[in-house]
């Protein structure tokens, strides 16, 4: 067991080289330039930048040489940084990439997380009873409310949501994350982030429980079809032990990997949500570097997804055998 | 094709039109609403208790229909059965593919897949161990079942390979079945009466098994556990659906054996299901024989194999391979099973049977009775009603 792990790791290192190397060729290829809008936002401000100066920032930052060869420095000089655990600094922010993450990671993270959650605790019994009653109006029913969820768009549903919750009805705040009017002690901060983040959260659960849904009928239709269900109800099991206990512990084998499968979406920030309610979430933090052409940071960004994406992978596996006793990792 | 006289304009065109599709899922609709309703609805104890027409038998079946509602049409896969199992016998109930045996099982233990699949009328009719309680099956509410699944009727299944729980061991497996009919019944008891029946059924390391998933063991042992768990709630009836179909023939030898042991040490009556002919004049003592639905003769182990009446049954005879024969090729009865839906009210076996009279073309023959267990349904031996 140990010895596979360790087997995966190792691989995992050699595929995140790769994704390091494709990423910082297409970030360096961008039609983006940072020094230039420096510049022109100097230039604006009335001041001239002289040749030289504009020169010496490029070198600067390291961005000077565009051709093969230099972009290959650029890399080489980010991975020899990388190796010393040093993911350099922000070019929009001056601060070391890693306390970028780490500011605005925590609130995406926390939306995520508890999104993810009440994802599961709703669409799992819902996928449930539309299976077991398959082709009734309970089916039907839930079918169809989950498919309208599917079927919404993030910036147009989270906009609705926040026009008839928060700006007509106003139960809720519509944007941000703490009302800036006045101080406030331990519990009230915590008031302000609940509030602040359920329609958000709302959203989000909303426009995904559709697919985990649709997975859980899936499963357990076909789990419900095998013939050990039909051994389980020869014995004289009541319905509900069938369901609860032998057709749903089968299902939950590819639930619980999927769950592993999130890792990555658990860090990488709801990047249109984050727009519509105006979070400091790291989605919205890195499409406005991704505009800006802050390389430090996007490198950073998706190094650390890329990471979190073959942990889950890796993680995937190991929970396959965890929760399946036929898998036997070799 | 002889059967044009069908009575429905589908098979004269060979295609269903819309309008006709329509109609056959609002009929189904109809009929499956109403009859999940029945099966679905409150009852008492007393309105599905009844009484044995004879005491001496386990099992009666009396008239059983059970239909499946397609998008086609009717399929009358269990089409007026009845047939009983005395006491402490072994029926086996013999027929080609698709003419109805397992679903005649499943019927008795009410497994039958909802909603397309339906028991549509007659009656099931089971001796229970306490003195005088009789249940008629068929009328059971489908959550008053488990008073005989398990516990009075049990079933082993021709596929050991998956019927069993893949993600919980063979000890949990076993262990639940005392749990749901011994209520109260501690796990060092349950795990002793799992262990025991793991040893009555001969797999040799029961310990290891115990503790073993079922993909760790080989299709024989699986079966064993299987057999050993329609054991464990003390069974009156045991029905084995096929339970060597999946087995290769020194296993299936084995599992006989063990199969006419065990109906000696429970003191119960097997219900068994099979195509394979020298199954059942090995191991039973009455013999159904069933086509398209229908039971066309019945009678004792010796009167089937050294008496058959009906041609079908002849047929079957014949077509059993014997060392001693010199004919190089097999015989077969000519033709296939007709299609299910809309069957024509003559006798089903009429175009492939080789002593067809003009009375085949009549009506469906009655069961006629020519010893005092032996019947067939056939217009050859249909005398007496010539006369009346």
């Amino acid at each position: 067991m140990l010895k596979y792990i360790l087997k995966r790791l190792a691989y995992c290192v050699l595929i995140l080289l790769g994704v390091s190397l494709i990423i910082y060729f297409l970030i360096r290829l961008m039609p983006v330039d940072f020094i230039q809008s420096k510049i022109d936002a100097i230039n604006q401000g009335g001041a001239t930048v002289s040749e030289e100066t504009v020169n010496a920032m490029y070198e600067m930052y390291g961005l000077g040489d565009n051709s093969f060869s230099g972009i290959m420095k650029g890399y080489f000089n980010w991975l020899g940084a990388l190796v010393r655990f040093d993911l350099g600094t922000s070019f929009v922010y001056g601060i070391p990439v890693v306390d970028v993450i780490l500011e605005h990671m925590g609130i995406s993270f926390i939306i995520a997380l508890i999104a993810t959650v009440f994802e599961f605790l709703i669409a799992i019994p819902l996928g449930i009873t539309a299976a077991t009653h398959q082709y009734k109006l309970r089916d039907y029913v839930v079918t169809v409310l989950v498919m309208i969820g599917i079927s919404l768009p993030s910036f147009f549903f989270g906009q609705m949501l926040k026009n008839t919750l928060a700006l007509k009805l106003g139960w809720f705040p519509a944007s941000g994350l703490v009302d800036a009017t006045s101080d406030y002690n331990f519990w009230g901060l915590m008031g302000q982030y609940v509030s602040h983040m359920f329609i958000p959260i709302l959203t989000i659960v909303i426009l995904s429980i559709g697919a985990r849904m649709r997975m859980t009928r899936t499963n357990m239709l076909e789990v419900m079809n095998s013939d050990y269900i039909r051994t389980a109800r020869a014995k004289g099991l009541k319905e509900s032990k069938v369901i609860n206990k032998h057709a749903f512990r089968n299902t939950l084998i590819p639930l619980v990997t999927s769950l592993a499968g999130l890792l990555p979406s658990l860090f990488s920030g709801a990047i249109i949500t984050e727009q519509v309610f105006d979070l400091p979430g790291i989605g919205n933090i890195a499409l406005d570097a991704m505009n800006r052409g802050d390389i430090p940071f996007i490198m950073g960004y998706n190094m650390f997804l890329a990471l979190l994406s073959v942990l889950g992978v890796l993680l995937a596996d190991l929970m396959y055998a965890v929760v399946d006793p036929r898998v036997k990792l070799e | 094709m002889k059967n044009e006289k069908q009575t429905e304009k589908t098979s004269a065109k060979g295609y269903l039109t819309g309008k006709e599709i329509r109609e056959i899922a609002k009929a189904n609709k109809r009929e499956i609403k109403r009859l999940e309703k029945y099966k679905n609805r409150k009852a008492k104890v007393e309105e599905f208790s009844t009484k044995m027409k004879n005491p001496d038998n386990i099992l009666e079946i009396e008239d059983l229909n059970t239909y499946f509602f397609t998008e086609q049409g009717v399929v009358k896969a269990v089409n007026g059965v009845s047939f009983d199992v005395p006491k402490n016998a072994t029926v086996g109930i013999v027929g080609e593919s698709g003419c109805g045996k397992s679903v005649t099982s499943m019927s008795v233990m009410r497994l039958i897949q909802g909603p397309q699949g339906q028991i549509c009328s007659g009656s099931i009719r089971f001796n229970t161990a306490e003195e005088g309680v009789v249940y008629d099956i068929a009328a059971m509410p489908i959550h008053e079942i488990h008073r005989i699944r398990g516990k009075q009727i049990s079933m082993i299944f021709q596929e050991p390979m998956t019927s069993l729980n893949p993600v919980f061991t063979i000890g949990q497996q076993l262990d639940e079945v005392s749990f749901i009919h011994s209520p109260g019944i501690s796990e060092e008891d349950a795990k002793a009466k799992s262990m025991e029946l793991l040893n009555l059924v001969g797999i040799a390391m029961p310990e290891r098994v115990y503790s073993a998933f079922p993909h760790e063991l080989s299709g024989g042992m699986r079966q064993r556990v299987m057999i050993a768990m329609a054991l464990i709630g003390n069974p009156r009836l045991i029905i084995a659906d096929e339970p060597t179909t999946a087995l290769d023939v020194t296993i299936q030898a084995q599992i006989l054996d063990l199969l006419r042991d065990l109906k000696n040490k429970i003191d119960g009556s097997i219900l068994l299901i099979t195509h394979d002919l020298g199954i059942i004049a090995e191991m039973a003592d009455y013999v159904v024989v069933m086509y398209a639905g229908r039971v066309i003769e019945k009678g004792t182990v010796d009167e089937i194999f050294h008496n058959p009446l009906h041609p079908y049954t002849i047929g079957l005879q014949k077509s059993k391979p014997t060392l001693d024969s010199a004919s190089d090729t097999l015989f077969n009865i000519p033709g296939n099973v007709p299609n299910p839906i809309n069957m024509p009210n003559h006798c089903y076996f009429k175009e492939r049977c080789d002593k067809c009279t003009a009375k085949c073309s009549g009506a469906y023959p009655d069961m006629i009775q020519v010893s005092p267990t032996h019947y067939v349904a056939c217009h050859l031996y249909g005398k007496e009603e010539q006369n009346g």
